[in-house]
């Protein structure tokens, strides 16, 4: 009974590896399911039998992420896969996303829900194009935590000048960017060293292993410094018997805390009024914080619908003008003059594409004309303009109420992830050198 | 060497720090919420296996102390566990909650579907639920699928469309990125909807723990009669076993899944209690699929190749 309750108290990391292709991802992610012992036997099993039919000896790890028929049948991955392991200390969920160059939109999709960003590197090739990238992704998406895994030390002989070097190479740049946690892990997954179990050949490292620090990494944002966002999804109002007045507002809590007797504003109207009540799903309470879902009920019955924002501290200007870095996410480009539909938190609106200002270069942080408009995996900036206004915050400031979908309003198609502001938190107007060529709009 | 440029502020002692079961029942309730906000006519798969009856379970919490705004749907094969479907029909007294039964019975019986020669009726299940979603016209179809069970389910969005035929593309599968999920769709199309995506087998178990839930009682340790087949015990019964050469013994076993009782094994278990069957699930070197589900083991691509026929 005992080991069940400390199981129950683990905390949840969510993280996201990125790697290009024969960089060892995939061994990575098979070394730190198989080492965390997280494979079980029939999954090996199979994976062995798929190996043997085709005609490879070892069990080729990579099956085991590699879940589709065409994934298989070419060898490739072809879109993010979510892995799930469990250490006695926390409970993991990886977004696995496919390296290839092409496939921007995949790594922006899995860092979108991360706190942690793994990204590989071949110890032999050191910071490459694609490594700068998976950086840039990592702060524009704000992902809080990021580790450099330099792979494949046992093919450098485990020389420390060579990790020492790609270490500071990479934690000037994505420093430049405005990530704010860099932590570089030499390993060799194919070994296995450092990566669940301290390496035997590199005494000269004194930090802990990727499973170590993937354990202990503070997991969550302090609500108790944020201000409070509850985007409202749904109202209940039973008009039953036993509750003939009940009327509260049901959503998750996206930052900060919420205590009863807080005051609070309701976007868009801008009334203000204090929280009654809090119901922690049914059951009352005096307090309740992010990311909890809740129902709140207010003192005054003011008109309340699905896609309002309760919130309280600074609150932001609701916006019919809205400024965006977007990554896009589909074949069919993104225009100036397109309609679209734009979801932000809980709220749809019509929305149309005023400018495409420019394309960002992600490999040399360029800006680029945005003439053309934006193609799949083009990340650049936006100008859009709403039917109706939205209460926004910064990307940088709330990952949850910064974000925002554009829709295509004909098929219902997800065409385009938005974070309103500037991009990587105007860390790119300091890093961005001066561009050679004049093709600025 | 470990350059971190900002030390991280230490939050071992946070006041409010989630448990990762805190965590997974706010997204689920996240995404429980959002199907009640966006669609007209959401269901609830219901099986009466642990999965649907957690599933039910955040339901009732997310919008109490109202009524859940969905209706059920069972899907019935003909060849349920009798303690599944008493459980079933418990529980929608109890919640005063509508329940529809899709009848695979129905359906071989009147000829639109025949019977496979190796008595499996889980690949059956699919017409009639899409008779089913066709009829109710649901718009939302909640499912208690998880990415862990299966490596074509890993691939799976938490809002997954499915065509006018039910049917399931994984390369037309819509990027799903933070916790902004698009739920429209064409009419006669319809979204899959998994809240516990994100959970484990250990997970559900956790959390049925916790919240005290009870379930059948075929998933607790008893004794029943059973046959080997295919290295799995299944239950001897009405619905076609054993076969010639086939012996019945009785041993006691518990279920690790329910689902039909003709593709369902079970396993060697004395597991009479939650914390049992926890430290059991926790050691145990098989997964809840490979261990009980006779119809996965098909081919490589089973999984996969039923959801891209409309299978849940």
């Amino acid at each position: 009974m005992s080991s069940t309750t400390e199981l129950t108290a683990t905390s949840l990391l969510r993280f996201a590896t990125a790697g290009s292709v024969d960089d060892g991802k995939s061994t990575l992610v098979g070394r730190l399911l198989h080492d965390s012992k997280s494979v079980l036997a029939d999954q090996l099993e199979a994976v062995e039998h798929a190996s043997r039919k085709r005609g490879q000896e070892a069990p080729d790890l990579a099956l085991l992420t590699d879940g589709l028929r065409a994934e298989r049948e070419q060898g490739i991955t072809i879109d993010v896969a979510y892995r799930y392991f469990a250490t006695p200390r926390r409970r993991f969920i990886l977004a696995d996303t496919p390296g290839h160059v092409q496939y921007t939109r995949n790594m922006v999709t899995g860092a979108s829900t991360a706190e942690l960003a793994v990204v590989l590197v071949d110890a032999r090739n050191g910071v490459v194009e694609q490594t700068r990238r998976h950086a840039a992704v990592a702060a524009l998406l704000r992902v809080p935590h990021v580790v450099l895994a330099v792979n494949k030390m046992d093919l450098v002989d485990y020389a420390e000048p060579v990790f020492a070097a790609i270490a500071e190479e990479f934690t000037a740049y994505a420093a430049s960017l405005g990530v704010s946690d860099i932590v570089s892990i030499p390993i060799s997954a194919l070994a296995g060293d450092n990566v669940v179990e301290p390496s035997a050949h590199m005494d000269w490292y004194g930090g802990p292993t990727l499973l170590e620090h993937l354990e202990t990494v503070p997991v969550g944002t302090d609500p108790s410094v944020e201000p409070a966002r509850f985007p409202v999804q749904y109202v209940i109002r039973p008009q039953s018997a036993e509750n003939p007045d009940y009327r509260g507002y049901a959503g998750q809590l996206a930052s900060g805390v919420l205590r009863t007797g807080d005051a609070v504003t309701v976007l868009p109207s801008g009334h203000t009024t204090t929280v009654a009540g809090i119901d922690l799903l049914g059951e009352a309470t005096d307090v309740a914080w992010a990311p909890q879902s809740i129902t709140v009920r207010l003192a005054e019955d003011i008109d309340i619908s699905r896609g309002d924002l309760i919130a309280a501290g600074p609150v932001p200007v609701p916006t019919k003008d809205v400024e965006a870095t977007v990554s896009h996410l589909h074949e069919r480009p993104l225009r100036a003059g397109d309609k679209v539909l734009l979801k932000h938190t809980t709220r749809t609106v019509r929305a149309l594409v005023k400018e495409i200002s420019y394309r960002i270069d992600i490999d040399t942080l360029e800006q680029r004309s945005g003439a053309e408009g934006l193609g799949v995996n083009d990340i650049g900036r936006v100008v859009l303009r709403t039917a109706e206004p939205l209460a926004l915050d910064d990307y940088t400031d709330n990952r949850r109420t910064g974000s925002f979908l554009l829709i295509d309003p004909a098929d219902g198609t997800t065409l385009t992830a938005g974070m309103a502001g500037e991009a990587f938190g105007g860390a790119l107007a300091v890093a961005e050198p001066q561009a050679e060529e004049g093709d600025w709009v | 060497m470990t350059t971190a440029t900002a030390s991280p502020i230490e939050r071992s002692d946070n006041p409010f720090a989630l448990s990762h079961l805190d965590a997974l029942e706010a997204e689920a309730v996240h995404i429980f919420r959002e199907v009640a906000g966006e669609f007209e006519r959401p269901v609830i798969l219901f099986s009466g296996g642990k999965d649907s009856i957690v599933m039910l379970h955040l339901a009732l919490k997310a919008f109490a102390p109202a009524p859940i705004p969905f209706s059920l749907l069972h899907v019935d094969t003909g060849h349920n566990f009798p303690e599944v479907i008493a459980y079933r029909d418990r529980v929608v007294a109890e919640h005063n909650l509508r329940l529809h039964v899709a009848s695979v019975q129905d359906f071989i019986d009147d000829g639109r579907l025949r019977e496979r020669p190796d008595g499996t009726r889980n690949p059956l299940q699919t017409v009639p639920l899409l008779d089913a979603i066709e009829t109710g016209k649901f718009d939302a179809v909640f499912g208690g699928g998880r990415r862990d069970e299966e490596k074509a389910r890993a691939k799976e969005r938490v809002f997954s469309l499915r065509d006018e035929f039910g049917a399931w593309d994984p390369r037309r599968q819509r990027p799903e990125l933070w916790n902004l999920y698009n739920g429209k769709h064409a009419v006669g199309e319809h979204v899959r909807v998994f809240p516990l995506s994100n959970w484990t087998e250990l997970d559900v178990w956790q959390y049925i723990e916790r919240e005290a839930i009870e379930l059948p009682e075929i998933y607790y340790a008893h004794e029943r009669d059973v046959f080997a087949r295919d290295g799995m015990w299944l239950t001897a019964g009405e619905w076609g076993g054993p076969k010639e050469g086939e012996t019945v013994q009785r041993r006691l076993i518990r279920y690790r899944t329910v689902g039909d009782m003709s593709c369902t094994g079970a396993v060697d278990s004395a597991a009479a209690t939650i914390a049992d069957v926890i430290t059991e699930i926790a050691a145990s070197r098989l997964t809840e699929r490979g261990a009980t589900r006779a119809d996965d083991k098909l081919s490589e691509a089973a999984m996969e190749d039923r959801k891209r026929e409309g299978y849940f």
